[in-house]
């Protein structure tokens, strides 16, 4: 198998590409992020390690604007991530340049994943090291939409997302909690799931809000409100399984 | 016959331009808008080779934005009108762009400025500027009655003089006009004067 993983190009006899697995891994290994799609807003939620305490917080923003109806989270190798971001940030204003409209959800989506595909089928090239989730409203039916790409360059359409860390934990939360929701209730979903695998506290999440307006990043005391009234929810949904059990 | 011109006043810039599109004899339309909104707080009143203007302008613009996007911050009046100049400079002695460029901008530490960016590269930082057979009209007007800090009633009325004079001694001269206006608000449109509907 060692052998088959030196230059991208090569297939293994069982039709694995191992450099794009390989990059998987490495998307496993980065921090988590959420993606949840509302009737009218779109939160993208990633979880923010704490440790490093003499770093200016404000200089590392996960949840970045490509353009005024687009925004984009991803977990993986960040420095991948500020060339994608780059490139599709271009795209994004080329396209303005050339149709004079603003690109949908979905063109900026092929174009970032068409980038990923390309780097898996280049020599001397590795793939880049991270999945996406990219959200907007489309600019002329306003519609919102969330997808997801990942080093394979493949992408599609989600209702609620998860990827990094303990992706499969966050999916399996929103597998079984995801209704239809909106405004402050998508929010709120978009937290609980982060709150699955990430020590809860506002200065360990980072939260961004998509509204036909546009990106509002959410404040820490923002954050710290809802998880707390999360908790508060929490507690009181506990107490009443216990509660019934307890008079029997 | 194109007349761009512009004047820094209290705490704000305005630029004024005709918005006749002209091709030899004929009028194409009467409100061809030229003066572009660059970004919440820029405007770019531009003349010259239709073309050329729309393509420079909204190659401007979308780099503009695109270095928003980037770092976060907007480009400041002065980083713009260096990057134009810059590219008016480097396309001049291949392919050069038949356009002249009169930006104002808003910021809050600096306040309004004007730049004169002429087709071939040139730049100025002024208080008031023009181009076009106009210039020799509102120029002499504005060097007559301009004073720093106007308001902007005062402004208006200058503008409104300036452009009383480009009808009445222009031989060719442009139908209507519109006005923009910007400050701590933003760029936006201010008035048009009209002498036809289109």
């Amino acid at each position: 198998m060692a052998r088959y993983d030196r230059a991208i190009t090569v297939f293994s006899p069982d039709g694995h590409l191992f450099q794009v697995e390989y990059a998987l891994e490495a998307v496993r290994k980065g921090n988590a992020a959420v993606g949840v799609r509302g009737t009218d807003t779109i939160v993208l939620g990633v979880e923010k390690k704490s440790t490093v305490k003499l770093q200016d917080s404000r200089s590392v923003r996960k949840i970045v604007s490509l353009d005024d109806h687009i925004a984009l989270a991803c977990a993986g190798l960040k420095a991948d991530a500020r060339v994608l971001i780059n490139k599709a940030r271009i795209e994004c204003q080329s396209h303005r340049l050339t149709v004079e409209d603003p690109v949908t959800v979905e063109y900026i989506t092929r174009y970032i994943a068409g980038l990923q595909q390309k780097y898996t089928q280049s020599g001397g090239v590795r793939p880049f090291g991270l999945s996406t989730l990219i959200v907007g409203f489309d600019p002329y039916t306003g519609v919102p939409s969330l997808y997801q790409t990942d080093p394979s360059g493949t992408f599609s359409a989600w209702k609620a997302n998860a990827t990094g860390r303990n992706s499969n934990s966050m999916r399996e939360f929103l597998e079984k909690n995801y209704k239809e929701t909106s405004g402050q209730e998508t929010i709120k979903l978009a937290i609980r799931a982060l709150l699955e695998v990430v020590e809860s506290g506002g200065k360990n999440i980072e939260v961004a809000v998509m509204t036909k307006e546009g990106l509002r990043q959410l404040e820490e005391a923002e954050i710290d409100a809802i998880v707390a009234e999360i908790e508060t929810e929490k507690a009181a949904a506990e107490a009443a399984k216990k509660g019934p059990a307890k008079e029997t | 016959m194109e007349c761009v011109f512009g004047m820094v006043g209290k705490r704000f810039a305005l630029v004024v331009a005709d918005t006749s599109a002209v091709n030899s004899i004929l009028v194409h339309k009467s409100n061809e808008d030229k003066i572009m909104v660059l970004d919440s707080h820029k405007l770019m009143g531009a003349s010259g080779e239709a073309g050329d203007r729309a393509q420079f302008t909204e190659y401007v613009q979308k780099n503009v934005a695109l270095y928003h996007f980037r770092n976060g911050i907007p480009l400041t009046t002065k980083a713009a009108a260096n990057f134009m100049r810059g590219e008016l400079a480097t396309a001049l002695r291949k392919n050069p762009y038949m356009v002249n460029i009169v930006l104002a901008g808003y910021e809050k530490e600096t306040g309004p400025s004007l730049y004169f960016i002429d087709y071939i590269a040139t730049l100025h930082k002024v208080e008031k500027a023009a181009f076009g057979y106009g210039s020799y009209f509102s120029l002499a007007m504005m060097d007559r009655h301009y004073h720093p800090d106007m308001t902007v009633e005062e402004a208006i009325k200058l503008a409104e003089q300036c452009i009383e004079e480009i009808r009445s001694r222009l031989v060719v001269a442009p139908q209507n006009f519109v006005i923009k206006i910007v400050d701590k608000d933003g760029a936006r449109e201010h008035s048009w004067r009209r002498t036809t509907k289109d």
